[in-house]
């Protein structure tokens, strides 16, 4: 799987408070909740993100509480990955679970601005600056992450007989 | 190679002798957790599969976030997880007037033993590990499928050892002890990781003391916390679990990633700073904070002992008048017996209000929302921007003393100041 798009940057510990505040978690609809994301911590976001677009974070993106709104509203206004110097563990978890590609690149990120273009190139393993020309590659997810993203995501697995 | 409690447990659940960290894993679950606010998505993917659950008796659904209905959306959600657990014939469905925050109430009531795997679509079910069981949180995903399966997948977390020694100072409490953690390793020292508390300093920690210093695992970014079993654990669950349960000890040869130590008698009351629970700061060296509102409950810090540390404080005194005072037990026993203890008379006596167990203000749900630019000490665990209202407010994290000294100064005050 390939994806290329802009860049949307943002720091250290971005949280789920302020990916998709508390406030709207009344909201069942995936498509209202999504005019929501990142909305405090980017105004801008919901209104802009354009679909293939791509999050580009620093430490411990999707820190903080487990609600699986915080990836789906990201999955849900097309971004077509998260690339975050690390994640936290649930937010990881509940990416790939749903089939929103996540990748950690590390300190790598420090070389990536705000409206650069991406490509991530998960199948060959690549991170590619198109803005800066920089590469770099990163390591394959575990065999079993594979098996639960080629299947469609955890509900897809687990309807084929996964975890039987 | 030995093995950690952690390491135990799942090698258990996983029908297998011997796991190590890193490795990927299929495990059994013994309990499954959601909340109004998890359990509908939850619920949404679990009808994908089509399938009945795997065992009614193994999941427990707590309203508790926006409960009792703060609004018709919320309601919704909460005649959502009703008719679910209606359906299915859930056995650990709590209604409003028996529930209580999910995380105060599931211990309280027998549903965690020692070696038990808990999953909960909720970041603080590690709480549980204070009863050496392994409990993490996972999201409505996960919690769709397991009901299916009673099963779930998990990389094994490689493992931080905290050894404790000594004894808790006087107005020094579990809460001090994970805030110091969090401020000496970081809110991702312990990113993936497991945190094992160990050392003679164990013994001298209540039960009480335990659930908060593992509720708050996860703020150190970590995938659960967890004490070994001892006669504390054992005298709490008397009464309460009557299951045949395994406790787990760490091997002597266990594998840990790093060592950090802790002496109990050297803490102080601490208290953290926005916008990360790692900002600790001693209370003492706070500075003059003035603040608006105080918030005494949540999962962290919302059962009994708790409330006596408060009422310890409120007894006699008064809430400063620029200052909201808003006490919330953990959970209808708690609130009875801290009404037979006459807590609640101390603390209506004193100008606060008691409300009935929620998670409300902690999330920014309802009953107690900072407008612009308040501040508020509160006994909850998170202290992220907005996190309790308004994005230009602000959230003081600290234990019931700190927090009800803080209400009676009208400013972050120590309990030796009132
Ligand atoms: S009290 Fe706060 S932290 Fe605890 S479960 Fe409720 S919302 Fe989450």
């Amino acid at each position: 799987m390939k994806v290329s798009g802009k860049v949307w940057r943002y720091g250290d510990h971005v949280d789920t408070d302020v990916i998709i505040p508390a406030r709207y978690l009344n909201i069942q609809d995936p498509v209202e909740l999504a005019e929501h994301a990142m909305e405090d911590i980017d105004t801008t976001f919901a209104a802009n993100v354009q679909p293939g677009d791509i999050v580009v974070a620093g430490k411990n993106f999707g820190c903080g509480s487990s609600r699986e709104h915080a990836p789906l509203v990201i999955k849900q206004k097309g971004v077509a990955c998260v690339v975050a110097e690390s994640f936290a563990r649930i937010f990881y978890r509940n990416a790939i679970n749903i089939g929103l590609p996540v990748v950690e690149l590390g300190e790598a990120v420090a070389g990536i601005e705000a409206n650069h273009r991406l490509t991530v190139d998960l199948g060959q393993g690549i991170v590619t600056n198109e803005t800066t020309g920089q590469a770099w590659t990163i390591k394959p997810l575990p065999a079993f992450v594979q098996e639960l993203t080629s299947a469609g995501g955890l509900i897809a697995y687990v309807k084929e007989g996964g975890m039987a | 190679m030995g093995m950690t409690m952690t390491e135990k447990i799942l090698a258990r659940h996983a029908g297998v002798a011997s796991v190590s960290a890193g490795d990927l894993i299929v495990s059994q679950v013994d309990l499954i957790l959601g909340n109004d606010i998890t359990t509908p998505p939850a619920i949404v993917e679990f009808n994908k599969i089509g399938r009945p659950v795997f065992n009614p008796e193994k999941i427990a659904l707590v309203p508790d976030h926006f409960t009792p209905n703060k609004d018709i959306r919320s309601a919704q959600m909460a005649k959502t997880v009703k008719e679910f657990a209606r359906k299915h014939k859930i056995k650990h469905y709590f209604e409003v007037g028996r529930m209580g925050i999910e995380h105060v109430l599931l211990p309280e009531v027998g549903l965690v033993a020692p070696g038990e795997v808990i999953i909960g679509a909720d970041s603080h079910t590690c709480t549980y590990g204070a009863l050496n069981a392994f409990a993490t949180g996972i999201g409505s995903t996960d919690m769709g499928a397991a009901m299916v399966t009673g099963k779930t997948w998990f990389k094994v977390p490689s493992a931080i050892r905290v050894e404790l020694t000594g004894k808790l100072p006087k107005y020094v409490t579990g809460k001090d002890v994970i805030l110091t953690l969090i401020g000496m390793i970081g809110v991702e020292g312990a990113r993936y990781q497991s945190i094992e508390f160990a050392g003679p300093g164990v013994a001298a920690l209540s039960m009480t003391d335990r659930l908060t210093i593992c509720n708050m695992a996860i703020e150190a970014g970590g995938k659960n916390g967890i004490f070994p079993m001892d006669e504390i654990t054992a005298a709490y669950l008397k009464g309460r679990v009557e299951r045949p349960f395994a406790a787990v000890e760490a091997d002597g040869d266990a594998v840990y990633e790093r060592t950090v130590k802790i002496d109990l008698s050297a803490l102080e009351p601490v208290v953290a700073f926005p916008h990360l629970p790692e900002n600790v700061r001693k209370v003492k060296e706070a500075g003059d904070v003035a603040i608006d509102q105080v918030v005494i409950g949540s999962c962290t810090n919302g059962r009994l002992e708790d409330l006596a540390q408060a009422a310890e404080i409120f007894a006699g005194r008064q809430v400063h008048e620029r200052v909201r005072a808003i006490i919330i037990p953990g959970s209808q026993t708690v609130y009875m017996e801290a009404m037979e203890k006459g807590y609640i008379k101390t603390f209506i006596e004193a100008g606060c209000v008691v409300s009935t167990p929620t998670c409300g203000p902690c999330l920014g749900g309802y009953m107690g929302i900072l407008a612009e630019g308040e501040r508020a000490v509160s006994t909850t665990n998170r202290n992220f921007r907005g996190r309790m209202g308004h994005i230009d407010s602000e959230v003081y994290l600290s234990g019931p003393y700190v927090a009800a000294a803080s209400a009676v100064c009208g400013r972050i005050a120590g309990p030796e100041e009132v």
